[in-house]
């Protein structure tokens, strides 16, 4: 049959009947369980969150240990998403830039946070700085708190966030090269004016996307957190600590009042998320296929 | 003033660089990754040595810190094959169809990552709870999720899945069509171009993802609690244990047991890490 002949092989790939209501069906399927696994739940945090009234809501965020952990949130982010930042930027120069050994190694000890446990994670810094600890009789010495204190909640959150910049930078800056850094240095520019005027603007929406992974996990870590903080109210709390002291308390509308502001923390980090991908291309990236190892 | 001769007299560069601040950066990454992970890594490890083999296998195969495990491990195995198959069709379908509102269902998948896990634990809760939206039309049927390890099931799954659709995604968006041509004008239908074509080149980025998405489950925390009930050898997770002795400053306790989660992490990196390898090696060799 000849007519078989002349048939491309992208017609051999157009899909059938059977094919198109298949894909259809599976499209479905996905949008169907993701409302359901994924979207159902934040609808309920709002409902619950207002199911006694707007006034009700209103007045479950604008109490004190409410306000005090939502600042105590800010406070821990604000010191702990700049320090990942220059970690995440010192990590990456030294990676792509340089060959030198155990580099390999590092990749992986940078990942170390992803893969413990957070509760693991809080208890490391209990095993430094607590009473039992390491460094604790020096310090309770010198009347210096860091367990049950602020200083515990940023090294906790520190840690968690700890990979973030540097897993979106490392595959980014490799990809991009250093031709343009070597040719500022041949011509006779220094470090510092090399790595503002050139690294910095490439980088700058790669940077930015990992900055936003860093600050949303950062505002919302309870497990390392938890087990550092102490849970004293209004000093050592933050705000999903407070969710879950409310919850506890059964006082379930403050709680998903203040878990209201929680979830629309997530929903912002979302929409930066896709704009910076969309005006950028940059995009995460799960795996360092890129990174010469 | 950071010049050549800086970098060359570093004497771990294997490769010189005419770039400057080699030794600022490697200096600053070395010792903020001691400082934050390296040694506060090591105090937990040591004070597990310090209790001598014996206390420690003692304290981690306790009746109730092994049930532990099998509530932790077997909810978590659970999960993993639950993401999977979830994070599988939500790859395939983001990586290979469009549709109205495809964007905004790509940035959703990602809601795990970014919704707190203490809030995605009471929403759950709330969900699936005997009164809840999702649980009154199960609890007629006897299937109670809530306080159950269905319930855990559900948290654990809920937080894996969006590692399996991010590891497979770009997989599949990378396939060359051309692969699947040749396999369809060779006359294979549908479902041996899946399986035969697509599946093998999926497979390792499925399983790592999987991997991860069991790993995170069996050290996730915040969303768990709250839907597991913790009842003591039935829906007491490790981690939740590990918290509950050092409420009872069983500091050593406490330790022992992270211990055996570090062992169990370090593991599955360990594993990724060679998928990873056996990857790469398997790529290069067939270009």
């Amino acid at each position: 049959m000849s007519g078989h002949r002349a048939i491309s092989t992208s017609a051999m790939l157009r899909p059938s009947t059977a094919q198109k209501a298949g894909r259809v069906a599976l499209i479905l399927l996905a949008l169907l369980l993701l409302s359901g696994f994924l979207v159902l739940p934040v609808i309920a945090v709002f409902t619950q969150a207002l199911s006694q009234g707007w006034k009700m809501y209103r007045d479950s965020i604008h109490q004190e240990d409410v306000l005090s952990a939502l600042r105590l949130t800010g406070l821990v982010a604000c010191i702990a998403v700049p320090l990942n930042m220059a970690f995440g930027i010192a990590a990456s120069w030294a990676i792509t830039r340089f060959e030198f050994l155990g580099k390999s190694l590092l990749i992986t000890l940078i990942d170390i946070p992803l893969a413990v446990s957070p509760v693991v994670a809080g208890l490391m810094y209990v095993e430094v700085f607590g009473l039992h600890g390491w460094l604790g009789p020096w310090l309770s010495e010198h009347n210096l708190h860091v367990i049950f204190a602020v200083p515990g909640i940023v090294l906790a959150t520190v840690f968690v966030t700890f990979p973030f910049v540097a897993r979106e930078l490392i595959p980014f800056m490799q990809a991009q090269g250093s031709d343009e850094e070597v040719a500022a240095v041949v011509l006779g520019a220094n470090g510092w004016s090399v790595f503002w005027r050139i690294t910095l603007p490439n980088i700058k929406w790669a940077l930015l996307y990992g900055t936003i992974l860093a600050a949303s996990r950062s505002i919302g870590e309870f497990g390392a957190v938890s087990v550092v903080s102490g849970h004293i109210r209004g000093q050592t709390t933050t705000l999903p600590l407070e969710v879950e002291m409310l919850y506890n308390e059964y006082n379930f509308t403050a709680a998903f009042a203040a878990a209201s502001l929680l979830t629309l923390a997530a929903i912002v980090t979302l929409i930066l998320k896709k704009l910076i991908e969309m005006t950028s291309g940059v995009h995460r990236h799960m795996d360092e296929k890129e990174v010469e190892s | 003033m950071p010049t050549k001769k800086a970098n060359k007299s570093w004497s771990l560069v294997t490769r010189s660089s005419p770039l400057p601040g080699f030794r600022l950066s490697i200096g600053f990454t070395m010792t903020y990754l001691a400082v934050i992970v390296l040694i506060p890594l090591a105090a937990i490890i040591q004070h597990g040595a310090r209790l001598g083999f014996g206390a420690f296998l003692h304290t981690v195969t306790a009746p109730r810190v092994l049930a532990s495990y099998r509530v932790t491990l077997g909810c978590a195995a659970v999960a993993a094959l639950l993401s999977a198959l979830f994070g599988m069709l939500l790859a395939w379908v983001l990586a290979r169809y469009s549709f109205p509102g495809k964007r905004i269902v790509d940035a959703i998948v990602d809601l795990p990552f970014a919704l707190p896990t203490a809030v995605a634990g009471i929403s759950l809760t709330a969900l699936y709870a005997e009164n809840g939206w999702i649980g009154r039309f199960l609890e007629p049927h006897g299937i109670h999720v809530a306080f159950t390890p269905i319930g855990i099931v559900m948290a654990m799954s809920f937080v894996g899945f969006p590692f399996v659709v991010r590891s497979v995604q770009p997989v599949l968006e990378d396939l060359d069509p051309a692969m699947e041509e040749a396999a369809a004008s060779l006359g294979a239908n549908v479902w041996q171009r899946f399986l035969r074509v697509i599946v093998p080149v999926a497979f390792p980025a499925l399983l790592t993802g999987t991997a991860l998405a069991f790993a995170r489950a069996a050290g996730e925390y915040g969303s768990v609690i709250f839907i597991a009930g913790n009842m003591p050898m039935k829906t007491e997770i490790t981690a939740l244990l590990i918290v509950t002795k050092l409420e009872e400053y069983d500091y050593s306790g406490a330790a022992a047991i992270a211990g055996a989660m570090l062992a169990l992490s370090f593991t599955i990196m360990l594993a990724v890490n060679l998928l990873h390898w056996w990857v790469q090696r398997r790529e290069g060799k067939r270009v």
